[in-house]
């Protein structure tokens, strides 16, 4: 096949040294392994975090060993101090969603994967790729700095609603200088994503290799590019309301601040903003957001899926219209966080019909999932048991959003444990399934070497059954009426239910615990691992048809020529079951 | 890594899912977790919609699962060679499902649900309810009622003085409305007669919550907000603060009072004394 | 095969789009283009959310009306200008090849003239922000106030990127001619006039709702 476009030599070149090597990298690769190591450091903090709000809730006077060291004031004697919960909420939210779910899924594995498997030397902008990684890391340093100086991080949750998140210091501890971090960090995230999308965008739209159209992406490819494009329109809303959040926090403007306020028995010298703008511009922000977290790993598990069974999806072309509309849809719904905020209970029914809608692509992916599964030859290894694990927990996290998206039931329902569990379920387990899917699947091609199997199964098994311990309960807690963001429970209709909060405590320990065992594998495995062959699971997209780790141009400075989709799975191919993308052999059925 | 241990695990996982789908079903066919008791007169619509849901969302959960286990059993550890099927009909069959069943039936749930929802939003508060304002703060509800005069003073936020007890900043030196006003830390309510309950936040953001009542409003700064109810049972519930507020949302706490119309005049008496 | 068909076809579209030193004739070249509409996109959204923020603010009763410094209005005819003077400029543009282009010598007045406009315009918005601090009004005096400085300091913001853009634009053609990418001289422009568009609907949100 001749070379044919007048392609630049190289998009940079080869890096010399260390600092341009592992820091300062302009090459994809080592961009999103810096991404997924920061996503990891961020996990472990959120997840320690999560233990102390869940050791506290069902011991209030438990004595944490250390805590004191990390705040002298917030737990004075190392005893939680309620406002202190506050705090560890508020870090244990904003780090898990931002630095945890739209970095791990998207930016670590997106920017790995996504030029190689469409055949490209590298992203499209190499230069902004490193920029975006390091504000990113400044963005994670500014937060942290929250911990570290004295009134503590802020306590209005990761959604720091107004005025409570505006007045400053009057609104309670960690409200002056912690909510500026979080302001600052945020803001800083936001430039970070934008970059990264613009990206994703411009490398999917005009890098691909020749041959390689559109729609013989690979489903996580497409994943990622539906991502960075609501990526793109959600980051840029919540840049500007951060900004004017910090205005009226810092420089007295009255953006989201009414009049006559009085808190901590001062007078606000404030008036005429509006509280719900706030929750307008952050929430047309944040619903997005929740699928720019779990469409990466729905991309992912398909990707894993379709290898394990030895068979395509019952149709790849359904999956990718599926997606794009849940991105679509995905603009039309914030209000259904805002039923009782206040606004025009008309917009209520509003934007009741879309957020019901949306069940209809995210079950066309589940019976396609399922469907699939029919009559397949399913190989079982770690990252397959966890691909299988999503679809279960998927389906459990969407199944009470159902009860959500009406507003009639979320009259009951909101700010209780109910809400709590469903989007725990879909975000904080079924999206990380997808990142540990993923891990143990492209392991053996980040570093040559396979991850340990045995760990890997015993790590699923604790985290899938942990995690329905841990969350399946909420929904009862939440049925009863268990309200949301509460330090402790101290209602006497709460006392028969701290039983079954002890339960989750205690299966949080164990599953939190578990992990350990994951990362113990990823370190140990990274450097004793056993070797791994190039192409160890038998797949067909680009990734496998070059080396294990690969070089830094990727395809040692050949241009890939594509001839087939990635779904050419139990066919006869000449190394087997399948037929790799750029092997010019011809399939009988064609493609 | 020999394919029938491989297989084995398959069969586990399927086993196991089956187990965690019934297990987490049981709890709700038992009624374990049962909603509080419904004082409320609209209540009983939002708890039938509840129900409605609950049936179609378990049904969908435990199917969804059961199938999931059923083709991990199946189709999972097989003879390498095995040949491969495509379910019958193929991802047509599966796309019409989603639309025709799952789609009526959340537009259904939708469509029938907005009736609950309009009976506590599109009707108005009707003209003999007693009105009765509600004052969220970090950390207290207040409330306050007219008093004989029927008319409420105005709020002064500079004049707010905690120490005194001047929760809604009233000035009743200068404002005659104002003189009567009975303020209260309980909303103490008559029995079977519609409530117009107007919400005022002094602060931040807060929420009025009453399970039994089955009414849940934020309360925000700067607007003027209200629900309005009728509850049906004498009692004491609770009132719980539920959006985010500080350090003492967990602790901001009041009573509903439903008492007989006749208790209610009693007490509203003697508050005006 | 019908595959090899198409890849060559599309191969022969891009020796000849190279052949004539158009825009698309490398990937970056292509990417870089899809890269500037994707970010002007992105900062229309951005401004977007400011304006909604706008109208839900005009709602309330402290409301008022700013009169603009009348000086804002040079500054949107410099900023206009400064596109013509662009578009000039671009015309001047001599391909040497390989996707690169040179200046011609009356291409570098043009801009120069495009640079000063530009800085221009800045310079006249910060008069602007003096001359409502000299009648005492700040970014927190009114809700109106408070829009137009945060609308015309992030406007300028990104002007001053573009600025920085152009500079290297402009010491790349002067001081070492030859050597530009014509698509970076391209996504320039584009950029430069999408300021200007920007800036005239600013304007026009800030005169009719301010």
């Amino acid at each position: 096949m001749a070379e044919t476009s007048a392609e630049p030599a190289h998009v940079h070149a080869p890096p010399e040294g260390f600092i341009r090597k592992h820091v300062f990298s302009l090459d994809h690769k080592v961009i999103g392994k810096q991404y997924y190591a920061l996503a990891l450091l961020a996990v472990f903090t959120g997840m320690i975090l999560s233990w102390l709000m869940r050791i506290h809730l069902v011991w209030p006077n438990a004595k944490i060993p250390g805590l004191e060291l990390l705040s002298k004031v917030g737990a004075p004697g190392g005893v939680m101090t309620p406002e202190y919960y506050l705090s560890l909420l508020t870090m244990h939210g904003t780090l898990m969603v931002f630095f945890v779910l739209t970095n791990a899924p998207f930016a670590a594995f997106g920017n790995y994967f996504l030029p190689i498997q469409i055949g490209a030397e590298d992203m499209a902008f190499p230069r902004f790729n490193m920029m975006s990684f390091w504000t990113t890391f400044a963005a994670w340093v500014v937060l942290m700095l929250a911990f570290v100086i004295p009134d503590g991080p802020p306590i209005a949750g990761w959604t720091e609603y107004t005025p409570l998140s505006a007045i400053g210091k009057d609104a309670g501890p960690g409200m002056e200088w912690g909510a500026s971090c979080w302001g600052i960090s945020i803001a800083l995230f936001c430039v970070a994503s934008l970059l990264s999308s613009l990206n994703f965008i411009a490398t999917t739209l005009d890098l691909r290799a020749k041959g390689m159209t559109l729609m013989r992406m690979p489903l996580c490819t497409w994943a990622w590019f539906i991502t960075s494009c609501i990526a793109l329109l959600a980051f840029a809303v919540l840049l500007p309301a951060c900004i004017l959040l910090m205005l009226d926090r810092h420089a007295g403007t009255s953006f989201f601040i009414p009049a006559g306020i009085v808190a901590s028995d001062r007078l606000q010298p404030h008036s005429g903003g509006s509280p719900l703008l706030w929750q307008h511009l952050f929430w047309f922000f944040g619903h997005p957001e929740v699928y720019i977290a779990i469409l990466p790993s729905m991309g992912i598990v398909s990707h894993i899926l379709i290898n394990s069974m030895r068979k395509p999806l019952l149709s790849a072309k359904v999956v990718i219209y599926s997606m794009m509309s849940i991105g679509f849809l995905s603009y039309m719904v914030w209000g259904h966080h805002m039923f009782l905020s206040g606004m025009n209970p008309m917009s209520a029914l509003a934007f009741s019909f879309p957020t019901l809608t949306i069940t209809i692509p995210a079950t066309i992916l589940t019976l396609i999932w399922l469907g699939s599964l029919y009559g397949a030859n399913l190989q079982i290894n770690s990252a397959s048991l966890f691909a299988i694990g999503f679809i279960s927990m998927f389906v459990s996290g969407g199944v009470s959003g159902f009860f959500l998206a009406q507003p009639s039931i979320d009259i009951y329902l909101h700010a209780t444990y109910f809400v709590v569990g469903h989007f725990h379920m879909v975000m904080g387990v079924a999206s990380l399934f997808g990142v540990f899917a993923g891990t143990y699947f492209w392991f053996p091609k980040m570093t040559g070497r396979y991850m340990s199997e045995g760990l890997g199964k015993l790590h699923f098994w604790i985290t899938f059954i942990g995690a329905y311990c841990i969350f399946m309960p909420f929904h009862y807690l939440g049925l009863i009426g268990n309200v949301r963001r509460y330090q402790s429970f101290v209602d006497d209709f709460m006392a028969p239910y701290i039983p079954l909060h002890k339960f989750i405590t205690i299966a949080a320990l164990i599953t939190g615990g578990a992990q350990f065992i994951f990362l113990f594998n990823l370190i140990y495995s990274r450097f004793w691992g056993k070797p791994a062959p190039q192409n160890p699971w038998n797949a067909t997209s680009l990734e496998w048809s070059i080396p294990s780790p690969p070089p830094w141009n990727n395809f040692g400075g050949r241009h890939p020529v594509v001839y087939h989709d990635p779904h050419q799975y139990g066919v006869k191919g000449g190394a087997g079951d399948f037929v790799m993308q750029d092997s010019p052999e011809v399939i009988a059925s064609g493609d | 890594m020999g394919g029938h241990r491989r297989g084995a695990m398959g069969k586990i996982l399927a086993v196991v899912i089956v187990i965690i789908g019934l297990a987490s079903a049981y709890p709700i066919l038992k009624n374990q977790y049962p909603l509080p008791e419904d004082i409320s007169t609209h209540g009983h619509l939002i708890d039938d919609q509840l129900n409605d849901t609950m049936m179609e969302a378990g049904i969908s959960f435990v199917g969804a699962q059961l199938l999931l286990a059923y083709f991990l059993w199946t189709f999972s550890g097989r003879k390498p060679g095995s040949p491969l099927k495509d379910f019958p009909g193929g991802a047509k069959v599966l796309v019409i499902f989603a639309f025709v069943i799952v789609g009526t039936e959340v537009i259904a749930l939708g469509a029938f649900g907005q009736k609950a929802w309009a009976s506590v939003y599109f009707t108005s508060a009707r003209a003999d309810s007693l009105q009765i304002q509600a004052q969220a703060e970090q950390f207290a509800f207040y409330f306050r009622y007219a008093g004989p005069d029927g008319k409420f003073g105005m709020i002064h936020p500079e004049k707010i003085d905690e120490g005194n007890q001047n929760y809604f900043g009233l000035d009743p030196e200068n404002d005659v409305a104002a003189r009567d006003d009975i303020v209260s830390g309980e909303l103490v309510v008559p029995m079977s007669k519609e409530i117009h309950l107007m919400l005022h936040g002094k602060d931040v953001g807060h929420s009025f919550y009453v399970r039994e009542l089955r009414i849940q409003q934020d309360f925000v700064p700067g607007l003027d907000l209200s629900v309005h109810f009728t509850a049906t049972k004498v009692g004491k519930y609770e009132i719980v603060c539920t959006q985010l507020c500080g350090l003492g949302h967990y602790n901001m706490k009041a009573y509903l009072n439903v008492m007989s119309q006749v208790d209610f005049d009693a007490w509203l008496k003697q508050q005006s004394q | 095969m019908a595959s090899t068909t198409a890849v060559t076809a599309q191969a022969e579209k891009l020796r000849q789009a190279a052949r004539r030193g158009g825009v698309a004739a490398t990937g970056a070249d292509r990417a870089s283009r899809s890269g500037i509409w994707v970010a002007m996109f992105a900062i229309t959204m951005s401004f977007m959310a400011f304006t909604s923020a706008l109208f839900v603010r005009e709602g309330s009763l402290d409301w008022g009306h700013l009169v603009l410094p009348s000086i804002v209005y040079w500054n949107t005819l410099a900023l206009l200008a400064s596109s013509g003077t662009f578009e000039l400029a671009r015309r001047r543009l001599e391909l040497v090849g390989g996707g690169r282009v040179q200046s011609g010598e009356p291409g570098i007045i043009w801009l120069v003239a495009t640079l000063a406009l530009g800085i221009a315009f800045c310079v006249g918005q910060y008069s602007a922000w003096q001359n409502l601090r000299a009648q005492g009004i700040y970014l927190a005096t009114n809700p109106n106030s408070s829009f137009f400085y945060v609308l015309t300091f992030i406007h300028v913001l990104h002007v001053v990127g573009g600025i920085s853009a152009f500079l290297y634009l402009l010491s790349r053609l002067a001081l070492r001619p030859g050597v530009l990418r014509r698509s970076f001289f391209e996504n320039t422009a584009i950029y430069w006039h999408f300021m200007g568009v920007l800036w005239l609907y600013l304007l026009l949100l800030c005169r009719t709702r301010l």
